[in-house]
């Protein structure tokens, strides 16, 4: 899988990070989110679908390969 | 289908941009009679006769209302510079304050809030004070009893949310004298604001002499703080720092009015809808109820799990904003040519999008009427397959800045409610339903329910 953040969406809630902290980071100065992990292993699904279902700004997708 | 050419002159046909039929021929307004009765009705007739982009006729300005993901794509993405928000809710004005000139767009003041009071950390602290002002709510509720959703909800969002945006010396300072002026400001919004915000209608006398009692009760908080004197920082409220750099009781109302404003009718609404379609559905409510009890049987708290995963009544709420999102229409002023649907929308335009209409295209939501919060459980995920016409708090760059806030508050007050109250109908079942006649829709009272304290 591929996590991806449409930067244009996001809002800078950093709620992805309590979710899946070794995907998403996040940039202060753009005040927007960084993804750390393009391609995460599988074992880190859940915590990935946990960040994009709660994303107030809904910025965050799973894309499958 | 019906077509009738706007017979008021008006700019004409723009880009193309079919205009729906009119139920109110003789309106010198075009449609703003039926959006001042029946705007449901309007707003879904745009879409059933001229598809993802329609046009309606608002006193001499058109507005385009579009739907549909890739209508409401354009409209969500559109940035500032070319779908403004400004200028586009005239009948807010009034509301916070002719005299109240905020230096800050309304993207700016939802940055603000979201920077000051709605970051993740500070949700710890807002659900601990949502818990405790729901526990204060019930206190008196004894063994049985009943309540009007509309006066309940409506006073206990006005603590919660003063408490959490404004500090919780000022939330001590009210009652609900506070809460019933604050709703004469939400029942101030006629349409009719789109001809003449100041026009001479009883809703409008009301909306003001409200805002007139409001600023006296703050005047009065303000009078008593003055005469305390100072007091250590870590006591201070926002109040505080207001009356430090000496703004006057009617600016300090007016910047109080418009932070609470989107986050009041909106989950008050919410929450009184949330608990008529429980109950209009026993087997949900059983459901969400189990859910409940085994959650918190380990005697974890309120505070703690309304941060967390409640998957059953998440859908719920879930379900309840997609049948009953608090905002119908959404608008902004094109300030520049803008492309949508192939059609070319000028400069001055207004742009509306409908979660309301877009919440119930069939094709995204089969069986668009029916209440099955089984649309938000894997695979489905109706809510995150379709982001552009799931929209009951908006989408793209201006989507609600609240509302995680407000999905926990909800989690919170049923987790409360839900399990220490049983709850049943004081009246049929059909009989609970909105009162459209203002821009922002109110349950129509009465709305009232029986509860009684559930046993063990």
């Amino acid at each position: 899988m591929r996590a991806v953040a449409d930067l244009d969406l996001c809002q800078g809630h950093q709620m992805c990070q309590a979710e899946a902290p070794d995907v998403f980071g996040f940039d202060d100065a753009a005040d927007r989110v960084v993804v750390l992990l393009e391609r995460p292993d599988e074992s880190l699904r859940d915590q990935v679908e946990a960040a994009v279902r709660y994303c107030p700004a809904m910025a965050l997708t799973i894309e499958e390969d | 289908m019906v077509s009738t050419r706007s017979a008021t002159g008006g700019t004409g046909p723009i880009g193309g941009i079919a205009e729906v039929s009119r139920l109110f021929p003789d309106d010198p307004h075009g449609h703003l009679q039926e959006l001042r009765t029946d705007p449901v009705g309007l707003l879904q007739r745009v879409r059933d006769e001229c598809g993802d982009v329609g046009r309606f006729r608002l006193a001499d300005r058109d507005v385009v209302l579009v739907s549909g993901t890739e209508a409401n794509e354009a409209f969500f993405r559109a940035p500032d510079d070319v779908l403004d928000q400004a200028e586009a809710y005239p009948f807010m004005t009034p509301i916070f304050g002719k005299g109240v000139v905020f230096d800050a767009t309304p993207d700016e003041r939802q940055q603000m809030l979201k920077n000051q009071a709605l970051r993740g950390e500070m949700m710890r602290g807002h659900a601990t004070t949502i818990e405790r002002e729901i526990r204060r709510s019930v206190a008196g509720w004894g063994e049985e009893g009943e309540i009007d959703l509309l006066d309940w909800f409506a006073e206990l969002t006005i603590y919660t949310t003063s408490a959490c945006l404004i500090g919780l010396p000022f939330r001590e300072e009210l009652d609900a004298s506070f809460a019933q002026h604050y709703h004469e400001l939400e029942r101030g919004t006629d349409a009719l604001a789109f001809v003449d915000p100041y026009a001479d209608i009883d809703s409008f006398h009301r909306r003001d002499a409200a805002r007139e009692k409001l600023v006296e009760l703050v005047q009065a908080i303000i009078d008593r703080r003055v005469a305390r004197g100072t007091v250590p920082r870590e006591e201070r409220d926002l109040l505080d720092v207001l009356i430090s750099i000496e703004m006057t009781a009617d600016y300090i109302t007016g910047i109080f009015i418009s932070m609470m404003f989107a986050g009041h009718h909106t989950s008050s609404g919410t929450a009184a809808w949330t608990m008529i379609e429980l109950l209009r559905h026993p087997e949900v409510l059983k459901d969400v109820t189990t859910e409940l009890d085994a959650l918190y049987a380990d005697g974890s708290a309120v505070s703690f799990q309304a941060l967390r995963s409640i998957p059953r009544l998440e859908a719920s709420l879930k379900e309840t904003l997609r049948l009953h999102p608090p905002l119908i229409l959404l608008l902004r002023v094109a300030q520049q040519e803008f492309e949508i649907g192939g059609h070319t929308v000028p400069p001055g335009t207004m742009v509306g999008a409908t979660p309301k209409v877009s919440n119930r295209i069939p094709e995204d939501f089969p069986e668009p009427l029916l209440f099955d919060p089984g649309r938000y459980v894997d695979p489905r995920q109706e809510d995150l397959t379709n982001r552009w016409t799931w929209i009951p708090f908006g989408a793209g760059r201006h989507r609600c800045v609240g509302n995680a806030f407000a999905m926990m508050q909800l989690k919170a007050i049923f987790s409360v409610i839900l399990r220490d109250f049983e709850f049943e109908m004081a009246q049929p079942s059909d009989s609970y339903r909105d009162d459209c006649s203002k821009m922002v829709i109110q349950l129509e009272q009465p709305c009232r329910v029986r509860y009684r304290r559930r046993l063990g």
